[in-house]
């Protein structure tokens, strides 16, 4: 798949910035005035920015709001959806924690829980897809949300649940390549099967319909990241997870603290990078590629 | 909505007879001057006499060679469009609305005006037969020309889809596949018709029919006997007139 570096961003910063709006939902004892406003102003920019820049790929962005209708099938419509809820309940819940220095409980838990129902459906946009197979899978909600809570967590300052759920979200990313490496052949689609032809003999795509290439093949096949893929991948774990647990280790200081966050930023991004760029669709086995 | 139709009073749909086509591409070319013409958005072309021209088609043809274990490869021209499937992935995934399948036939088609252009749609549907109009912004899918099928203007020949009625092998069939007694159902019954990638469970209206086997080389043709030279020497006046002509300056032959 192009990785289109639109959405690419928007999963990467709203992931994270959903996931420290789900921390501040949930916190027992959460900042206040100023502190709480530049909490807030994080967060949100995060999990706004990464919408807003999700609608640049968009062919008709002055028509977005259409796909707010269709949530009984769709789950991009759910997204829309859910996050609009979840951004307004925690824009209340932030009100008045700035401005009347009051901590509405129950709202944040609401608050929090819509957030992470968000990140969810964000995740079966691209795990709904039986044409991707290494997409199509429990294990993409179960990366997006551990890489959403733990760098929430690592954003908020919560060291001892960062560091957790940061192992645990990198035991998940280990797993979910190891099984998307053989989804696409464990699904079994081939030329063959694309064809029809299997039972005649070997099939090879002789001439693709035109010389030059063409929408399907820029939007589906993508193979010059593929060769660094290994690379990558130790690059992604490190930044994401490596780097960030050492710090996490080593006695707090300010510093520390945001090579953290911003390595943790650079190494989810690297991560989605390759999460597009080694997706294979099954329309490249009509190229002849894939 | 984009809820699936649990059923569809009709079914219609293609059937491509593989055996036949001979790859002309006749059916991509009326297919773009059809849909360009007519309903929605044109399909537009990027730098079409400049490097690397591309555009968006609904349909296009591809060419395969098939290797069996033994004896000669095969060529085979593959069109492909729109199979206007049953359980559509590409319509529960749009968000807008805009792609839609028809309870009455069964055509899957997308309303240009509610469209995002998000791309969805195209992601989900195995086939490739969804593209995205770069000029328009606006997803393009094969129609299965509704403009015309229904269309009481035209005469009732040309009431079938463009690439039907251009088909210079005869290699397209349209109709209405839920009818087993339908010439197109027949067709698929008699010839074997299939699916394409029917594991991913999108269960296809439009079915190809399979190339039937070819002759070997080392098969005798029933006409080669007529075929051997009837006489070997020229006689009466040929004879003459090759005598005549070996005597000419230039040799014989
Ligand atoms: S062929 Fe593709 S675009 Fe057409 S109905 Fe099936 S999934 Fe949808
Ligand atoms: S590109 Fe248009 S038709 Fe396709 S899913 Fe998006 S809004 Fe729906
Ligand atoms: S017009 Fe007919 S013969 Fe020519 S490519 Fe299309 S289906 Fe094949």
């Amino acid at each position: 798949m192009h990785p289109a570096p639109s959405v690419i961003a928007f999963t990467t910063l709203s992931g994270i910035g959903f996931g420290l709006l789900f921390w501040l939902g949930f916190d027992a004892t959460p900042p206040k005035g100023m502190t709480a406003f530049i909490f807030f102003l994080i967060a949100f920019s995060l999990a706004v920015g990464g919408l807003i820049s999700s609608t640049f790929h968009l062919g008709h962005p002055e028509r977005a709001w259409r796909a707010l209708t269709q949530w009984r099938t769709s789950w991009l419509s759910r997204e829309g959806v859910c996050a609009i809820i979840a951004l307004l309940v925690m824009g209340l819940y932030a009100a008045a924690l700035i401005f009347l220095d009051s901590h509405l409980a129950l709202l944040g838990w609401i608050g929090a829980i819509l957030c992470m129902i968000t990140v969810f459906t964000t995740s079966m946009i691209y795990a709904q897809l039986a044409t991707i197979p290494r997409w199509n899978s429990n294990l993409t909600p179960a990366l997006f949300l551990s890489l959403s809570l733990g760098g929430g967590a690592l954003l908020s300052g919560r060291v001892t649940v960062a560091l957790i759920l940061l192992l645990i979200a990198g035991v998940v990313q280990l797993i979910w390549w190891k099984r998307g490496d053989t989804a696409f052949e464990d699904r079994g689609s081939t030329l063959g099967t694309a064809t029809g032809l299997a039972d005649r003999g070997t099939v090879r795509s002789m001439a693709h319909p035109h010389t030059a290439p063409n929408y399907l093949m820029r939007e589906f096949i993508f193979v010059i990241g593929r060769k660094h893929a290994l690379k990558l991948r130790i690059i992604a774990l490190v930044l994401m997870i490596g780097l960030p647990v050492l710090c996490l280790i080593l006695p707090f200081s300010h510093i520390l603290a945001a090579v953290a966050v911003l390595s943790h930023l650079a190494g989810v991004a690297v991560s989605r990078w390759l999460f597009f760029a080694e997706a294979e669709h099954t329309v490249g086995l009509y190229y002849g590629m894939r | 909505m984009t809820d699936l139709p649990t059923q569809t009073t009709r079914k219609l749909g293609l059937v491509i007879d593989l055996d036949t086509c001979v790859g002309c591409h006749a059916c991509v070319i009326s297919c773009k001057g059809w849909n360009t013409e007519n309903y929605g958005a044109p399909l537009s072309d990027q730098r079409p006499y400049g490097e690397e021209p591309m555009g968006t088609f609904l349909n296009r043809v591809h060419s395969y060679e098939v290797q069996p274990e033994t004896g000669t490869a095969q060529t085979v021209h593959f069109p492909k469009s729109c199979l206007h499937c049953e359980k559509a992935p590409c319509v529960t995934v749009c968000p807008t609305g805009a792609s839609y399948k028809r309870v009455e036939d069964g055509i899957v088609l997308v309303n240009e005006d509610s469209c995002i252009g998000c791309g969805l749609c195209a992601w989900a549907c195995p086939y490739g037969a969804r593209e995205m109009d770069q000029a328009e912004g606006v997803m393009k899918k094969c129609t299965l020309c509704v403009d015309r099928i229904y269309n009481e203007n035209l005469p009732e020949e040309d009431r079938v889809p463009a690439c039907v009625r251009t088909c210079p092998a005869g290699a397209r069939h349209f109709g209405d596949l839920s009818d087993p007694d339908s010439e197109v159902s027949q067709l698929v019954e008699n010839r074997g018709g299939f699916d394409l990638m029917p594991e991913l469970g999108t269960a296809p209206v439009n079915k190809y029919l399979p190339p039937r086997p070819k002759d070997s080389w080392d098969d005798e043709s029933l006409l080669a006997p007529f075929l051997e030279p009837v006489a070997s020497e020229p006689t009466g006046f040929l004879g003459w007139l090759d005598k005549t002509l070996d005597k000419l300056p230039g040799g014989s032959a």
